[in-house]
């Protein structure tokens, strides 16, 4: 059962084939044999998950109408609000708190019937696209253990490979979504900056952060991305405006006649040959499918790097001073006569992580006076000069493309020293976010010479999200009948415990 | 090659409050020529005349009738306290010496 679509598992609910209580039950049960290995959990909620099932359960045999994903398991990321269930975002300084409120996001799956199994791993406060920034170590990637699963999400995606859970939650500051989905073999998306509420969402980079789905197929992906978005007074940037109908564009799939534009200077030199070569070919696929390929150029791309790595450690110097260890969270240092001053900067230093506080100092470089026009301010003009060349972009191309990460999985230690090699890693990931659009990357093949998956990442304008699932469900259907079955199923298995 | 002393990482980290230890400030600072060459790329293009964007969407300010709304209760707004006394939040010395 583990290994089916999320649509099949609703699908054998409906029909009484099964209970949500069996399905979480399954699930439990391959995370208590696996994630020894995996470890893509932090937290494991087995009993509150069971509860949920149950009433879930309760209300299916009441005959209560409940959404298309009720009674579906799912694995949360722990930068997520959940009230009362531990939430870190990876982080000791938050070791042990437990929320007194849920995030819109966890409101909505509530709502839905969604069954929460647990939080995931991630880089501290999203930061890192590795996972290895974890305050609570390493999450290992399910197609090569010895090779890290990308991140920020890594430990959602690992989950979904690794069928510990078939959807999970996500979020995408500068790739942390399409980047680990790209990785692990699986279907990531992040929506239109505003689409999902970001109540709850512990905040690193408010003006780029965007919680969004996982899961093994684009029409799974689109289930859950119908059920976490929407407007939310909560988040004063929420938009105000329906959900995109991401679900009947995922069932449609059909490309004929769309405008396919490729981003010239986001493939090429500095991208895996594996990853390029696979890149191509699914634009054949596209095109064969009546898809017209077109080239695009967006020469401010080359900056969107330098911009993010001012913007983001920007915005998280200011985000994380709330970490004032007064209110909640870790405090040390609190002896007699201690000054608060002394005690919070005790409390960062205990609490914090060397990449945390490597981007605290940058972004308190980038907005000191005297510096701040040159590094923020020059950044933020970078960040017009992207959303015009997408504007231009997408008037001669429906969506545009490109490989989402340039290479396949790393080994875990391999860059970990080295800040910049981590970084352009998002080099295709970042220009997505700085203008506030949607993105989706979805499995391209296995690289030929390591045997590891490559993601290939569609964009389109904010808010028009199902033109991604519409050409995503398009490739997905046309590589699967190329490959016969579905990339997961070349994933090595995992020696469970049992 | 940019460039930051230790002696500069010493005074962000006080304006950042996180204490740092002699070898953290040592390596950071060993890191950021390399960063801040790389973050500085963003002066490389004729920026004159271009505006600047602090955010994706063009939002004004929202806001909602000012009436009272159901919110957390002390004891829930108090349940993550690191030190609480009297049903308020119990924090270290903020002003001066003592008397």
């Amino acid at each position: 059962m583990i290994n089916k679509t999320a649509a099949q598992m609703a699908d054998a609910l409906a029909k009484d084939e099964t209970t949500s209580v069996e399905l979480t039950q399954a699930h439990l049960d391959r995370i208590a044999s696996v994630d020894g290995q995996v470890k893509a959990f932090l937290h494991v909620d087995s009993e509150g998950a069971l509860a949920q099932a149950k009433d879930v359960d309760a209300r299916r045999a009441q005959g209560e109408k409940l959404s298309p994903i009720a009674g579906i398991p799912l694995a949360l990321k722990d930068v997520l609000a959940q009230k009362g269930v531990p939430t870190t975002a990876g982080s000791k300084i938050l070791q042990g708190w437990r929320p007194p409120y849920d995030s819109t996001v966890v409101s909505k799956l509530k709502d839905a019937g969604v069954v929460i199994m647990g939080k995931t791993n991630m880089d501290e406060f999203a930061m890192g696209s590795s996972t290895e920034n974890s305050g609570y170590g390493p999450t290992f990637n399910p197609w090569d253990l010895t090779r890290t699963p990308g991140g920020s999400s890594g430990g959602s995606a690992a989950a979904v490979s690794a069928f510990e859970a078939p959807l999970a939650v996500g979020s995408d500051t500068g790739g942390s979504i399409r980047q680990p989905a790209a990785l692990t073999g699986i279907v990531g998306v992040r929506p239109t900056y505003g689409a999902v509420s970001r109540f709850g969402l512990i905040a690193y980079s408010s003006s780029l952060d965007q919680a969004g789905p996982f899961g093994r197929t684009v029409l799974d992906t689109a289930l859950l991305h119908e059920v976490m978005a929407g407007h939310d007074p909560k988040d004063a940037t929420s938009i105000n405006a329906p959900v995109p109908a991401v679900v009947a564009a995922a069932k449609s799939g059909d490309v004929k006649g769309m405008k396919i534009g490729v981003i010239k200077q986001l493939q090429g030199e500095g991208y895996q040959k594996g990853v390029q070569t696979r890149f191509d070919e699914s634009l054949e696929v596209l095109a064969s499918l009546g898809a017209e390929i077109v080239e695009v150029d967006c020469p401010s791309f080359e900056y969107a790097l330098a911009a993010y790595y001012l913007i983001a450690p920007s915005e998280c110097s200011s985000n994380l001073a709330r970490f004032d260890a007064m209110r909640y969270g870790l405090r040390t240092g609190d002896v007699d006569g201690a000054s608060a001053e002394a005690v919070m900067s005790a409390t960062r230093d205990a609490g914090f992580g060397r990449e945390v506080k490597r981007r605290i100092i940058l972004g308190t470089y980038a907005l000191s006076s005297g510096y701040y026009d040159a590094y923020y301010g020059s950044a933020q003009k970078i960040r017009t000069l992207i959303i015009q060349d997408y504007a231009k972009a997408f008037t001669k191309a429906d969506v545009l493309v490109s490989p989402t990460a340039p290479t396949t999985a790393y080994k875990i230690g391999e860059k970990v020293d080295d800040p910049m090699a981590m970084y352009l890693g998002d080099v295709a990931t970042i220009p997505v976010n700085l203008a506030g659009i949607c993105g989706m990357s979805l499995p391209a093949g296995l690289a030929d010479e390591d045997n590891l998956p490559v993601g290939f990442q569609i964009m389109a304008p904010a808010m028009q999200d199902q033109r991604l699932y519409q050409a995503g469900a398009a490739l997905e259907a046309a590589l699967l009948s190329k490959w016969g079955a579905p990339i997961l199923s070349k994933a090595p298995e995992l020696k469970g415990a049992k | 090659m940019s460039s930051l002393s230790r002696d500069d990482v010493a005074k962000l980290a006080g304006l950042a409050r996180i204490e740092m230890t002699e070898s953290e400030l040592v390596e950071l600072s060993s890191q950021f020529g390399m960063i801040l060459d790389a973050v500085a790329r963003v002066q490389e293009m004729d920026l004159s005349g271009v505006k600047a964007t602090s955010h994706p969407q063009p939002l004004e300010n929202i806001a909602r009738p000012d009436v009272v709304l159901p919110s957390l209760s002390p004891e829930d707004a108090l349940s993550g306290a690191p030190a609480q006394e009297e049903s308020r939040f119990r924090v270290p010395q903020i002003l001066g010496e003592a008397e």
